[in-house]
Parts: C-alpha cells; sequence; structure tokens
C-alpha cells in the first residue's frame, strides 16, 4: 500500500508542479494580463491521453504490487520457483520494443521499408513473447501450482494475464495500423501511430521488468 | 502547435453533423448528447436507489409491519442503494452528466478531444448499470454484503446474493471503471488541450477545475476497486485465498488459508476515501460558480480555490485508513491517518469561509439554484464537523458502525453533493433544453428537500450518541434502546416519504417544462462563463457556428466598477480606456 501511496503522492507532486510551472499564480482578475498563451502542452492530444492512460496503468500495477506485498507477510505464503522460460520471454519483449523502435526511427527519416520491416517483427516478436507466456502457465501447472492452494502462483497467473491483456490490446491497435500501411496509407499519417505505438511497447516492457523483478526478488 | 491545431479547427470542424435519429440521438459522439444520455440514465439508477431507500425506512420506521421486507432482502436494499447512489448516480451524473456537458462549452471547444470513446464511455456505463440491476433477478438475488463488500461475508453462503449477486456487482463494477477511464481520459485531455484562445488555466470557471481534480482522482483510484473486485472475483470463481482465510462456515471447513480481509479493507478504502472528492470536488466547483453568479460578485479568493482543489486531491489519497479504526490495524496508523485527515479539514474550511465570504454583501438573487447552494453550505458544513468527530480515533471508536456515521455521511456526501446537483440542474436546465422551469415548484422542492434530508439526518446524529448501531434488520428490546427510538425512526420514515414525494414534484417540473417552459434567453442569469454566450440555445453540433470564442477576461466579473452592465462576458474584449476588471479598479 505504501507503494502506491508514494506512487501517487510521486504523481500529485508532478501534476502540481507542472501546473504552478504553467502559471498556476497568475491573477487572472488583472486584465492587464496578456492575452493569447493558454499554456496548453504542445503534444498531440492523442499522446497526452496515451500518456495519461499509462499513468492510470501504473497505479492498476502497482496497487497489485501493493496488495503482492502485503499478501507475502501472511503464514501460509511459500515462494514458487519461476519457470526458466520466462527470461527468454524478456528477451522476446526486449527484442519487439527494440523492432518498434527502429521501426519509429525508419517513420522519421521516411523509410516505409523499416517500418514495415519494424512492424512486422515488433509484432511477432510480442506474438511469441504471449505464447512464451502460456508455455510458463504450462510449466507452472505441470509443476503442480495452481491458482487454488499457492497464493504466489495465483499472483503469478493473475499478474501475468494483466499484462498480457494489456499487450493484446497493443497488439489490436498494431493490428489495425499495419493493415492500413500494407493497404498503402502514407507514413505521413501513420508516423504519430507508430509512435505512440512504440511508446506503449516500451512502458509495457518496463512494467513486465518490475513485475518480472517483484516476482523473482520480492 | 498542436493546441493552435485544435483551437483553430473551426473549419475542418464544420463537423461531419450527423443527419440521422439513430446517429444524433443514440449512437451520438457529441459530447451534449452523451451527457444527457449519462444524465437519464444515472436519475433512473437514482430512483431505483431512492426506492429501496424508502423501502429501508419502511422497515425501520414500523418494524414487523411489511411482512414482504425480511432480513435478506434489507441487506439487498441496504447494499444496492449505497453502491448506486455512490457511484452509479452521484459520480456517473457529476462526471459523465456535468462534466460531459460543461467542459467542452466552458472552455470554448467544440466538442471532447475523443468523440468516439465518449460514446463508448456511455455504452460501457449502460451495461454496467444493466448488469448491476440483473442481479436483482438472478437466484439469491442481488448482494446484501453492504456497499463495501467486505469478504469474508461478502462471498459466504448466508449473505444474501453470495452467488451471482456478488459476482455479477464485481463484473458490473469493472464495466463501470472502464467506462469511467475512457470517459476520464477524455475529460482531462479536453481540459488541457482544447481550451479556446484566452482560455488559461487560471481564467477556467471552478467548475471545470473541480470536475478536472475529481476525473484525475477517480482514474488514480478507480484501480484500487477494480485490484479488489477482480482478486475477490478470482476468490470467489476460482478458489483463490487473497483476501479469504482458513475458516468455517456453517460448520463446514473452507478451501481457504491465509487470505487477508484486511488487505481488502485498504484496497477498497484507497478507492473508496477518494471517492468521496470525487464527488465532492465537482460540487464545490458547481457551487462555487452558482453562488457567484447569483450573488452577483466575483468569487472570492479564486486562486485559493483553485489551490485548496488541488490540495484536497493530493491530501484525499492519504487518509484512507480512518474508515478502519476499528478494523485491528496497527493502532499507530491510526495516529498518522487522524493526522491527515485533520490537515485535509484545512483546504476544505477555506473553500467554506470563501463561499460566504462570497455571498457577504453580495445581490443575493434568491433563484432556485441561489437556495439550493445556500442550503449545500448549511449541510456541508454540518456534515464536516461531524466528520472532525469521526476523524479522531478515540472519538470515532465508541460511534463506529452506529447511525452517527449514517448521519454523518449522508450529510456530508448525500445531500449535500445532491443539493448542488439539483443547484446545477435548475441552473443550466434553460441552456440545455431552451425552456425555463416553473419558480413556484422549483422553490417547494427546494423547501421540501431541504428541510425534510435535515429531519431525517439530524436524528440519526441522537440515535446514534445514544449507540443505536447500523445496518440492523431490527432492534428487538434491549436496555440501552429508550422508547424514543422507536418513536424517532418512526417519525424519520415519515420525513423520508416527503422528501420522496418532494422529488416528483422536481420530476413533473423538469417533464413539463420542456414543452410548458416559457423560452429561455441565451443567458437568463446574466452569466460571464462562456456557455451562456453560445450564438444558439441549446447549443447546436459543434456548440459555436463559424468562429470559436476568445476568452480575454477571467470568469467571475461579476458588478465590476464603471461597467454598465452588472456582468462582463468572459469572450468580452477589454477596453483599453475602460481597463475594466478587478485589478485595474479604480479606489472608491
Amino acid at each position: 500500500m505504501s507503494v502506491t501511496a508514494v506512487f501517487s503522492a510521486l504523481l500529485a507532486g508532478i501534476i502540481v508542479w507542472f501546473l504552478v510551472a504553467r502559471r498556476l499564480t497568475a491573477k487572472s482578475w488583472d486584465s492587464g494580463e496578456r492575452d493569447g498563451d493558454v499554456g496548453a502542452i504542445h503534444v498531440a492530444p492523442s499522446r497526452i491521453g496515451l500518456w495519461i492512460f499509462m499513468a492510470i496503468v501504473t497505479s492498476l500495477f502497482g496497487l497489485f504490487l501493493s496488495a503482492y506485498s502485503m499478501r507475502m507477510h501472511h503464514g501460509d505464503w511459500s515462494h514458487i520457483a519461476l519457470p526458466g522460460v520466462l527470461r527468454v520471454n524478456t528477451l522476446l519483449l526486449v527484442a519487439a520494443s527494440i523492432a518498434l523502435q527502429l521501426a519509429r526511427s525508419a517513420a522519421g527519416k521516411g523509410q516505409a521499408g523499416g517500418v514495415k520491416m519494424g512492424l512486422l517483427a515488433g509484432g511477432a516478436l510480442t506474438f511469441a513473447f504471449i505464447v512464451g507466456q502460456l508455455v510458463a502457465w504450462q510449466q507452472l501447472a505441470d509443476a503442480g501450482h495452481f491458482m487454488r492452494g499457492s497464493p504466489a502462483a495465483a499472483f503469478f497467473y493473475m499478474l501475468t494475464t494483466v499484462h498480457g491483456l494489456h499487450l493484446l490490446g497493443g497488439l489490436w491497435v498494431w493490428g489495425r495500423m499495419t493493415v492500413r500501411l500494407l493497404g498503402g496509407a502514407t507514413l505521413v499519417d501513420l508516423k504519430l501511430s507508430v509512435e505512440l505505438c512504440s511508446e506503449y511497447w516500451h512502458y509495457l516492457l518496463l512494467v513486465w521488468i518490475v513485475v518480472f523483478a517483484a516476482l523473482l526478488y520480492m | 502547435m498542436a493546441h493552435v491545431a485544435i483551437a483553430d479547427r473551426d473549419h475542418d470542424a464544420e463537423m461531419h453533423e450527423p443527419h440521422g435519429f439513430m446517429s444524433r440521438y443514440v449512437w451520438s459522439q457529441d459530447h451534449k448528447v452523451i451527457a444527457i444520455q449519462y444524465a437519464c440514465v444515472a436519475m433512473f439508477v437514482g430512483l431505483i436507489a431512492l426506492v429501496l431507500s424508502g423501502l429501508m425506512r419502511l422497515q425501520l420506521g414500523f418494524p414487523g409491519t411489511f411482512h414482504f421486507i425480511n432480513p435478506d432482502n434489507y441487506y439487498q436494499f441496504i447494499t444496492m442503494h449505497g453502491m448506486i447512489m455512490v457511484i452509479y448516480l452521484l459520480t456517473a451524473l457529476f462526471l459523465g452528466g456535468f462534466g460531459n456537458y460543461m467542459i467542452p462549452l466552458m472552455l470554448g471547444a467544440r466538442d471532447m478531444v475523443f468523440p468516439y470513446l465518449n460514446m463508448l464511455s456511455f455504452w460501457m456505463y449502460l451495461l454496467a448499470v444493466l448488469v448491476l440491476l440483473a442481479s436483482f433477478f438472478v437466484p439469491g438475488g442481488a448482494t446484501g454484503a453492504g456497499w463495501t463488500l467486505y469478504p469474508p461475508q461478502a462471498v459466504l453462503p448466508g449473505t444474501p446474493g453470495a452467488g451471482l449477486g456478488i459476482i455479477l456487482m464485481l463484473v458490473s463494477l469493472g464495466i463501470f471503471i472502464v467506462a469511467f477511464t475512457m470517459g476520464g481520459l477524455n475529460y482531462v485531455t479536453t481540459i488541457l488541450q482544447a481550451r479556446c484562445r484566452g482560455m488559461t488555466l487560471m481564467r477556467m470557471p471552478l467548475t471545470i477545475w473541480g470536475l478536472f481534480m475529481a476525473t484525475v482522482l477517480g482514474l488514480l483510484a478507480f484501480p484500487a476497486l477494480l485490484v479488489s473486485a477482480i482478486m475477490m472475483l478470482l476468490d470467489t470463481t476460482l478458489g483463490t485465498s487473497f483476501f479469504l482465510p482458513a475458516l468455517l462456515s456453517q460448520g463446514e471447513v473452507l478451501n481457504h488459508e491465509g487470505g487477508s480481509p484486511l488487505l481488502f479493507q485498504h484496497l477498497f478504502w484507497f478507492f473508496g476515501h477518494p471517492e468521496v472528492y470525487i464527488v465532492a470536488l465537482p460540487a464545490f466547483g458547481i457551487v462555487s460558480d452558482l453562488i457567484s453568479t447569483h450573488a452577483r460578485k466575483n468569487i472570492f479568493g479564486y486562486r485559493m480555490m483553485v489551490w485548496a482543489i488541488l490540495a484536497i486531491g493530493g491530501l484525499s489519497f492519504v487518509v484512507w485508513a480512518h474508515h478502519m479504526y476499528v478494523s485491528g490495524m496497527n493502532p499507530y496508523f491510526g495516529f498518522f491517518f487522524a493526522t491527515t485527515t485533520l490537515i485535509i479539514a484545512v483546504p476544505t474550511a477555506m473553500k467554506v469561509y470563501n463561499w460566504v465570504l462570497t455571498l457577504w454583501r453580495g445581490d443575493i438573487h434568491l433563484t432556485v439554484p441561489m437556495l439550493f447552494s445556500i442550503g449545500f453550505i448549511f449541510t456541508f458544513v454540518h456534515g464536516g464537523l461531524t466528520g472532525l468527530f469521526l476523524g479522531n480515533v478515540t472519538v470515532d471508536v465508541p460511534l463506529s458502525d452506529t447511525y452517527f456515521v449514517v448521519g454523518h455521511f449522508h450529510m456530508v456526501m448525500g445531500v449535500s453533493p445532491v443539493l448542488v446537483l439539483f443547484g446545477a440542474i435548475y441552473h443550466w436546465y434553460p441552456k440545455i433544453t431552451g425552456r425555463m422551469w416553473n419558480q413556484a415548484l422549483g422553490k417547494l422542492h427546494f423547501w421540501l428537500t431541504f428541510l425534510g434530508t435535515y429531519s431525517i439526518f439530524l436524528p440519526m446524529h441522537y440515535l446514534g450518541i445514544l449507540g443505536v448501531p447500523r445496518r440492523y434488520f431490527a432492534l428487538g428490546t434491549t436496555d440501552f434502546i429508550p422508547d424514543s427510538v422507536h418513536s424517532i425512526n418512526a417519525s424519520i420514515t415519515i420525513a423520508a416519504f416527503i422528501v420522496a414525494a418532494a422529488q416528483l414534484v422536481f420530476l413533473y417540473n423538469a417533464i413539463t417544462s420542456l414543452w410548458k417552459g416559457e423560452k429561455a434567453s441565451p443567458n437568463p442569469w446574466k452569466a460571464t462563463t462562456l456557455e451562456w454566450q453560445t450564438p444558439d440555445t441549446p447549443p447546436k453540433h459543434g456548440n459555436w457556428g463559424p468562429q470559436l470564442p476568445v476568452v480575454h477576461r477571467w470568469a467571475y466579473d461579476y458588478s465590476v466598477p464603471g461597467a454598465s452592465d452588472d456582468f462582463i462576458p468572459q469572450n468580452e474584449p477589454i477596453d483599453p480606456k475602460q481597463a475594466g476588471g478587478w485589478g485595474h479598479r479604480s479606489k472608491p
């Protein structure tokens, strides 16, 4: 819980700082104040939307991990050995993130071929990651750890599911974008989508690394 | 450049105005239609919750008289009344209803930034409501776990609706959270990015500030409810032990071990306390604008009001465990949370002083919205002061789970926000529908509601001090419960029915005024904010005609010395000769 409280305090701090920096001290009743600059952030609305969404997801995972750390301190807790395939999966997701980053820089340079390659590779690697997670589930179940009985396993299944669902949501957007690209949409139209996709993937990679580290070392 | 791109969207936003009936009124992406859809559904479920509270009052006022109410029903009524009122009515009506309607109009935007997502948000909300209502009709009925849904009792046999009822409740909450997130992303992004020229953050009306901070709180706090809902769903369906300890239920050993009910309480209240402010902050914002407009005076301490909203928002995340003083958590936590609870009273009290100081020597017009606003100040001060009792551990312990708590939270987050909602509906109805209300019926509605709710909830404080426990189906005969308790309970029930009947006056007035009401002028209250300056009343698709408004001043230029009118709209350019506005007034 304290983890989440600290996170929220931090986020609130950032918001307040941000607003103060944007002249929250303005004396707006004073008509001498200059018109014009409304202090909107010079970022596309969909990017703002994505960042806010990532803040919400951070709150979600922060709360799951708070619950995890609180539940650990109860008597029946026992750690489980996590399947080795998870390390391979992590590498797959890192590679997916890199592929999307390459697509992004290709889009910046206007190289359509590079964008296509990067997107397709990124999507394929992400699918491989998800299959890998399913393999990890299978291995854990084979080792006799199910949702019922082992709270550590229950947290593992739950956290990987929630993370996987967020990736699937990303893949849905990725799919629509790829279809548009193969259908002949121009890079100018798609540049922002590619950028947002890569940001979301980096973010979900970070979430996965934090979750994985918590499961391994907490 | 991005904000310029939005602000200048005048032409490409000659927007795709929908023509068919379905795309205009049903699958609409127009923020105003979505707002009305949200508001109608919210008021509909609110009426159901009102009926449920009437049934509860029948049992409490006249125990044993109404045989169709048994203990199981009674718990279902309590639970559904609480959950519907807090989440499906108040949250949805303030943010989905007023947030949707007011944000683009008050900021001088054509619509929300993501209209499609906005439409989706409403339909998800409707789905959440339908799933919730469906739970009344499944075997076992709706859940009777209390609106806090505490495990283990929420999922154990013996609690009504422990099977399908609780599952549908959790699923419905999950859907609601998804709907809220879609809407919330829109509100925040629109406020940050789609303000018209000249609308700086510190020129925004306080309504927008309240809605903004409430949405931020909701976006960060609702995940806590989602996490607890998911984990409880897994506990009841897949047999995990997140919240369920090893226990015996009706003589059977259950297949759970080691789970922590306290963990649920932490998660629930980490959402639950900010939820209070998700409801209160929009009310604070709206009431500030109503008071300023109807007292023909600039709001006292605008900057302080904005900072107080931000401070309350921040602090609301560090007070959650004051709901858990008797839960068995570490007593040192109690000390910490009592302190933060008292600190949050400071910005809140500042707001109350500022409302009163705005009224001070104002040109007070006792219109219906103003009556509701002044009523709000009374009930809010009242509920706030009893909050100081309950925020202190030593005073809270004997009062916990008594009617004192029921009286407190109904005053502070039931009656108060609802009075603001009524005030806001009376205030903006002429803009939304183009018609005026019947004033006399509006005043009747106010006095019945205001005095009626006082006679419901004030005596409850006395019951609480006597030690009458809440949540009991029947009190039975106990030494510490004198006969006066029974007569008070009967009188509360009668008052409750009068208040409920008063809401029929409101509904009648709202519906008949749609065609019988006198045609409203575009700005009947002579208000300064942008929503009153639209070219059409009610505003058409795209809100502003060909040209977006440009803002030159703050939202509170009322009774400016030397000005010809007692209000100057925000989009009125500054006259260099006159240099209106408070900052430049000449000394009297």
